[in-house]
């Protein structure tokens, strides 16, 4: 799909194209050669949003997406990593109720798929995960949680992701993980990050 | 604690916080470039009152600072330190060690001497005064900046009385003028321009009129993230969820209600509902010095 330009104010243009896919490749090639004056390249679900400086402006920067040569079919670049889970979120048996699977089969389901990082939103470090088995569409809680801990395994309007750090949510909690995937000390400090692949293995209970 | 704290031999210059009034943070010109790991950009919520007061001490732009929202602050300087006040206008006095007391200028190079107490009273208008020191204050980084972001929980510890805020080497240059003069940049009602879009299709054709035509108040739900504002309804022209895409500061999100939430430096760095227009980069310094209760006017201006 050609990308559609839209005007963010004086200093950002949004990228729209058609999906993650494209998104993440688009986001690669940016990324590999930045357009002089972009001081941010912002994935998200559908765009990408570029900020940038002087002497850059909208059409600079338009030309230079134009000019990008993403790949064809996105290959995740950013690596791979596994994330061990005990499925014994509060919210396990609300989403096998609103799937209509077993919680079993929920675990299966969402331990069978691997992941991909499409963006990043929330919270620092919260990567919103795709590709999913799509039997786990669910929706938000009706009530937002206020505490959620830290390396809670949630799922959510077609997302699944882990919880950085302790924080609010109104994602289904379906595990946790004692992996980190935020850490200050870390370069960079996001574990996951946009493009990685996530793959979640299930740790039994001891 | 009176008089500088000598390490080693040599003078340790800082500043002790005594009061921070309603919210002190450290700030500087924040971080950009991480917003793909969920990292906002953060930093001074008006970005050109802050660069003014570390221009004045020659100091680089970006030195770190206090954003003090509503006065309050009270600080004693350790070691001989100069200082100068930016954004919200607001009577300031010094007390020496020997208890003599004196009034400091706005946007003027001032002497803070060692043993020497800073107070700044409640600004008459704006929200946002910046207490810059030559040297910036030497709080310890985070991800490459000395930003308090208050969305993401990210920065320096929060000052609070009994904190110690180290200030660091002076620069090589000298301050070339004692006073900035600035017309009043607060007037009661601002008029802030905007540029439509991204997602001005969303809405009825008349929302950006509706959006221009009538005062909005802020909020007492304002902080460091947004402004709710309280206005005319701008009604939707189209049903729906936007999947979360890349905000901006000055961007004019429109929740289900209607009513514009007008992002600050701090705002989420993905959101899922429609913006319809954004406001001039300029301006959202001036939005900034807005406080709840008051009034705001938007204009349309071409891109």
């Amino acid at each position: 799909m050609k990308p559609a330009f839209r005007r963010c104010g004086d200093h950002a243009l949004l990228v729209e194209v058609g999906g993650v896919g494209e998104v993440l490749s688009l986001y690669d090639a940016l990324t590999a050669d930045p357009p002089h004056g972009v001081t941010d390249i912002l994935p998200a679900a559908r765009t990408l949003l570029l900020r940038f400086e002087r002497p850059a402006h909208h059409d600079t920067v338009q030309s230079a997406v134009l000019r990008a040569r993403p790949a064809d079919g996105y290959r995740p670049a950013a690596g791979e990593v596994t994330i061990p889970v005990v499925y014994d979120g509060a919210d396990l048996a609300d989403v096998a109720s609103l799937t209509g699977l077993s919680e079993r089969e929920v675990v299966d389901a969402h331990t069978s798929t691997p992941w991909t990082v499409a963006f990043s939103g929330f919270a620092p470090g919260f990567g919103y995960l795709v590709g999913g088995d799509t039997r786990l569409h669910v929706p938000r809680r009706a009530e937002s949680r206020v505490r959620v801990p830290a390396g809670s395994v949630a799922l959510a309007a077609g997302f699944s992701a882990v919880y950085p750090r302790e924080s609010p949510g109104g994602w289904q909690l379906v595990g946790r993980t004692d992996v980190v995937v935020w850490d200050l000390a870390a370069d960079p400090p996001a574990l996951l990050r946009p493009g990685t692949r996530v793959r979640f293995t299930e740790v039994r209970r001891p | 604690m009176m008089g500088s704290s000598r390490y080693g031999g040599r003078e340790a210059r800082l500043l002790e916080v005594l009061a921070t009034g309603p919210m002190a943070t450290v700030q500087d010109l924040g971080r950009p470039g991480r917003g793909d790991l969920g990292v906002g950009r953060s930093g001074a919520a008006d970005r050109g009152a802050f660069r003014l007061a570390n221009r004045l001490l020659a100091n680089p732009e970006g030195a770190a600072a206090l954003e003090v929202t509503l006065g309050g602050l009270k600080v004693r300087a350790h070691g001989d330190l100069l200082v100068a006040l930016a954004g919200a206008s607001c009577p300031a006095t010094v007390t020496d060690a020997a208890g003599r007391t004196w009034g400091i200028g706005h946007q003027a190079v001032e002497r803070l001497p060692d043993g020497a107490t800073l107070r700044l009273g409640v600004p008459s208008h704006g929200l946002r005064t910046y207490v810059a020191v030559r040297g910036g204050l030497d709080v310890p980084e985070v991800l490459g900046s000395r930003a308090t972001d208050i969305m993401a929980g990210l920065g320096p510890d929060r000052p609070a009385p009994g904190s110690l805020l180290p200030v660091g080497p002076p620069p090589k240059g000298f301050p070339t003028v004692d006073v900035a003069p600035v017309r009043d940049p607060h007037p009661v009602e601002p008029v802030l321009g905007i540029l439509p879009g991204p997602r001005d299709d969303w809405f009825s054709p008349e929302a950006l009129k509706t959006l221009c035509a009538e005062p909005y108040e802020v909020t007492v739900d304002s902080n460091r993230v947004g402004m709710r504002l309280r206005g005319p309804r701008l009604e939707r022209a189209r049903e729906g969820e936007l999947p979360p895409e890349g905000m901006v500061p000055g961007a004019l999100q429109v929740p289900p209600s209607g009513q514009p939430t007008l992002f600050l430096a701090d705002h989420p760095v993905t959101g899922g509902y429609p913006v319809i227009a954004v406001v001039c980069t300029r301006d959202v310094d001036r939005a900034a010095q807005t406080r709840p209760g008051q009034r705001i006017r938007f204009r349309l201006r071409r891109a």
